[in-house]
């Protein structure tokens, strides 16, 4: 890859805003994706998919009339391993077998690959799947009432239930018994497309009995694990290569596995290099977006207006496997109560079977849709006691010395007080309620949310993963960081090279990020979970500074130092009764929106968005400010129009026309403020900063638009459809 | 069929031979084999492929390259002199306007448009700053949330007239 130093002034500390290391090379167009790579010789890839959503493949005919005579075709008979995409569980197959269950429309039945892309397109519509159907199921309510069959008895994934402050239900109702008053609400949120730039993208070639796989992806390790019971092979007789990657979100956590799969399978067949990279329409129709949810959530009150007791029961659609389902749910639920002091909490969660395309992992991870109940449930709270809604959070937030639903004592790095003071700082008087806006005439309303975000890997994820980094000085005399964290854009490069420079004591431009290959890195873990600074990172500064001491002393040839995570101390975890530290630390975010309501047209416009968010330390105060800033365009767009259209299990709207996401016009002007009240136990005070600013905007979008209409909206998108429909409900005096 | 069709490619003269039915954005990966220009959408929505054709910034995706003969194009290698980046391309950079950096060359043309042809001169920062959103609105990113990317536009404009 063509790293370009920067041309400009860098000062190598922790703290300034360096510029990207990898900025010029994608400024100039230099930086090499995938697709840009040059394989001479290689062929195309092409992907065979169901249109039905559940059925028996009872046989794949190859069209007589076609020319065959320059194409590959895989199916399910030339894995040489296990049909399995190994994650949580091995439930999902690389390529459904004739005689298999096909689980839902756009699953991959066959591959093909020729020496051009028309040709690979035109051979796989000359494969003809022979599917006879079975009932599908689409719906969270259809799954519960087991409609079909598709998982265990009961369509169930995972189930999770948390108590706190009670032993059974009888408890927790007596608790609800004794309330002055109780809000309740169900919260529906949809699916969400990560909508990278650069599509799914991967090429693999054979070599000497060894398979090498290059291309856009978050874990590569991930990608390592799902290909050695795939292939039958050992762990180095399979290399993984991050190539540049346009964009992830969570979008390239666990999907890259499947088309790894399908290029090495192709490749082997073809003896060849061959590339697959999806148009944007398959891209949509096919790969992970985020769960759709719905989350009941009951909360009673005191008579002074303290939270006595909360109570959710959410409900995700898993889609048609199980992936990554269990742990977005965990996520879920452990952020469900929200950063409110409450002693009796029940959390359960579920995640069903539809026939749904695979819900995935998305920025956030679960957190987003319950953080968009309790937020709804804030402001309905708020308004019910007619008190100021930022001064109802700061009055019931969790603080140093309080306890999370989990029973977590907190005991450092609670952000509470600075964010929201941040808001209040910046805040201004509320917006006219009435006005004109491009010639419409506008109702106007303001919303705020409190919330916090888990960083790191939940429980004791962390150490079971035991993710590894290594610092090195080489005989060349130039110092290495080798972890396998990939840069998806958010500035693993460059911090990493800041942190391991501070440490060392050396300029930055001494130090070189290596390219994540599973034959060059040790497994770090996986690029998710906001935990490539605060933990990857934190390995880094360790790892330098142990360097540094050995360099003091007499050496030669290479010098490295790895290191392996290591939990901070009184972190404890019970993964049965799910009670104790859910996470090592938490950021901590406080957002403020104004929006206004076109009364002709239903459109909602955001006219200003603050947010002000914990990180503990800003290791690169402009690139943290990128991430709370996309994150939260994120969340704005999720709220307001980004809308995955399903129909019969299938995405009806695969593309960007239909599909759409903000543009610049769409996007306001964004106010970040940059709290820290560092972490003792990440780099430099650092803590997760990646995911959570998608977690809250969205619920401060709805509870402006209440301000604005006087009416509740419990569901998102809030689409001018849904405005148009709210009509009747509209207090607008 | 194929023709032969001439491009005048970041002011060097190409020639190539092929179907003038092919897409503009496949001739320059393919056939000229500049890779900067990207493939987001493949339907003129995401503005990853945009080049400047004639004066006019064009989605590569949408052009077939049978209009292309004897025409003038830039793309995000010719915004470059030598070593020396274009002031959009330097404000990029250090505005932290580049994230993944799949559009940035699409953006980095289209705003150097913007520079280049004073489109947004003379305006007030808000002005400005509104203009350039309308001006790029046809470029998409899904890493920045564009303010960081106005900030550096802005950034360019101001650099180039003081």
């Amino acid at each position: 890859m063509d790293r370009v130093p920067p041309v400009l002034d860098a000062k190598p500390p922790v703290g300034a805003s360096v510029p990207r290391v990898d900025g010029v090379a994608k400024v100039t167009g230099r930086a090499l994706y995938l697709d840009d790579l040059d394989a001479p010789g290689a062929w195309f890839g092409a992907t065979v998919r169901s249109k039905i959503a559940h059925g028996v493949l009872e046989a794949i005919d190859l069209d007589p009339a076609f020319d065959w005579s320059q194409v590959v075709v895989v199916t399910a008979a030339d894995i040489p391993g296990h049909n399995y995409i190994a994650l949580i569980e091995n439930d999902q197959v690389a390529l459904v077998p004739v005689g298999g269950h096909v689980m839902h429309v756009d699953e991959a039945l066959a591959l093909v690959a020729a020496p051009t892309k028309e040709l690979a397109m035109a051979a796989a519509k000359a494969v003809v799947p022979r599917v006879k159907p079975l009932p599908a199921i689409f719906t969270i309510d259809d799954a519960l009432a087991v409609k079909q069959k598709l998982y265990g008895d009961n369509n169930v994934f995972k189930q999770f239930l948390i108590r706190k402050g009670h032993g059974d239900d009888a408890g927790l109702e007596a608790a609800f018994a004794g309330a002055t008053q109780v809000i309740e609400g169900t919260y529906w949120t949809s699916a969400q497309e990560q909508m990278y730039i650069e599509p799914q993208a991967m090429m693999a070639e054979w070599a000497d009995g060894r398979c090498y796989i290059v291309g856009s992806m978050q874990c590569p390790y991930y990608v390592h694990k799902a290909m050695k019971p795939l292939l039958a092979c050992g762990p180095d007789d399979v290399v993984i290569t991050q190539s540049v990657t346009g964009g992830g979100f969570g979008g390239k956590e666990e999907y890259p596995s499947m088309l790894a799969a399908h290029v090495a399978l192709l490749a082997k067949k073809a003896g060849r290099a061959v590339k697959i990279v999806y148009d944007r329409d398959e891209d949509i129709a096919a790969t992970t977006k985020r769960h759709p949810a719905r989350v009941h959530h009951r909360m009673a009150v005191d008579a002074s207006g303290e939270i006595v007791a909360i109570d959710v029961d959410v409900v995700m659609d898993g889609g048609a496997y199980l992936t990554l389902s269990p742990v977005v749910l965990s996520r879920g639920v452990l952020h469900a109560a929200g950063p409110y002091r409450c002693p009796v909490v029940r959390v359960r969660g579920r995640v069903v079977a539809t026939n749904h395309p695979p819900h995935g992992a998305f920025r956030g991870f679960g957190a987003p849709q319950t953080t968009f109940a309790y937020e709804r449930q804030l402001q309905k709270l708020a308004i019910a006691r007619g008190e100021d809604p930022l001064a109802l959070r700061k009055r019931l937030a969790l603080r140093s010395g309080d306890t999370t639903a989990t029973g977590q004592l907190l005991g450092f790095s609670v952000g509470t007080d600075e964010v929201i003071a941040a808001i209040e700082r910046c805040a201004g008087p509320p917006p006219r309620k009435d006005g004109v806006r491009n010639g419409s005439p506008v109702r106007r309303g303001r919303g705020v949310v409190f919330y916090f975000h888990g960083a790191g890997f939940t429980g004791s994820g962390e150490q079971r993963l035991a993710g590894r980094a290594t610092v090195a000085k080489t005989v060349l005399g130039r110092y290495e960081v080798r972890s396998s964290s990939t840069d998806i854009g958010q500035g693993a490069i460059t911090i990493f090279t800041q942190i391991a420079a501070s440490a060392l004591g050396v300029d930055a431009s001494l130090v070189d990020v290596v390219d994540p290959s599973t034959a060059r890195v040790p497994d770090s873990g996986p690029t998710v979970a906001s935990r490539t600074c605060m933990v990857v990172g934190g390995l880094v500064e360790k790892a330098a500074r142990a360097l540094k001491e050995k360099l003091a002393e007499p050496h030669d040839g290479e010098v490295a130092v790895t290191l392996q995570y290591e939990p901070p101390p009184g972190i404890q975890w019970d993964d049965a009764t799910y009670t104790g530290s859910a996470y090592p630390v938490y950021g901590w975010a406080a957002c403020l929106v104004d929006v206004s309501v076109d009364l002709d047209s239903y459109e909602v416009h955001v006219d200003r968005c603050v947010q002000a968010v914990d990180v503990g330390k800003a290791i690169n105060p402009v690139i943290v400010k990128g991430q709370i800033e996309g994150g939260t365009l994120q969340a704005l767009g999720w709220a307001l129009l980004e809308n995955v259209v399903y129909k019969d299990g299938k995405v009806m709207n695969a593309n960007m026309t239909n599909c759409i996401v903000p543009t610049f016009a769409d996007a306001p002007e964004l106010e970040t403020i940059l709290v820290e009240v560092p972490y003792p136990f990440g780099p430099s005070g650092a803590k997760g900063v990646g995911e959570i600013p998608m977690d809250g905007p969205a619920a401060a979008v709805a509870n402006a638009v209440e301000n604005a209409l006087g009416c509740a909206f419990d569901a998102i998108p809030i689409m001018p459809e849904l405005v148009a429909e709210s009509r009747s409900r509209w207090r607008l005096g | 069929m194929t023709m032969k069709i001439t491009l005048e490619i970041n002011g060097e003269t190409r020639t190539v031979e092929c179907s003038p039915w092919k897409r503009l954005l496949d001739v320059l990966r393919e056939d000229v084999r500049l890779t900067g220009t990207k493939e987001g959408c493949g339907e003129g929505e995401c503005g990853a492929c945009s080049v400047i054709l004639d004066g006019e910034v064009v989605n590569s995706c949408l052009v077939a390259v049978g209009q292309c003969d004897r025409r003038k194009l830039t793309t995000v290698e010719g915004l470059a002199r030598g070593d020396v980046l274009h002031a959009v391309q330097k404000q990029l950079v250090v505005c932290g306007g580049a994230q993944c950096g799949i559009c940035t060359p699409g953006i980095a043309v289209c705003a150097a448009h913007v520079v280049d042809r004073g489109l947004v001169r003379g305006k007030d920062e808000a002005a400005a700053r509104a203009a350039v959103r309308e001006l790029l609105a046809g470029n998409i990113c899904r890493c920045t949330g564009y303010q960081l990317i106005v900030d550096a536009v802005i950034a360019a404009v101001r650099e180039v007239e003081p």
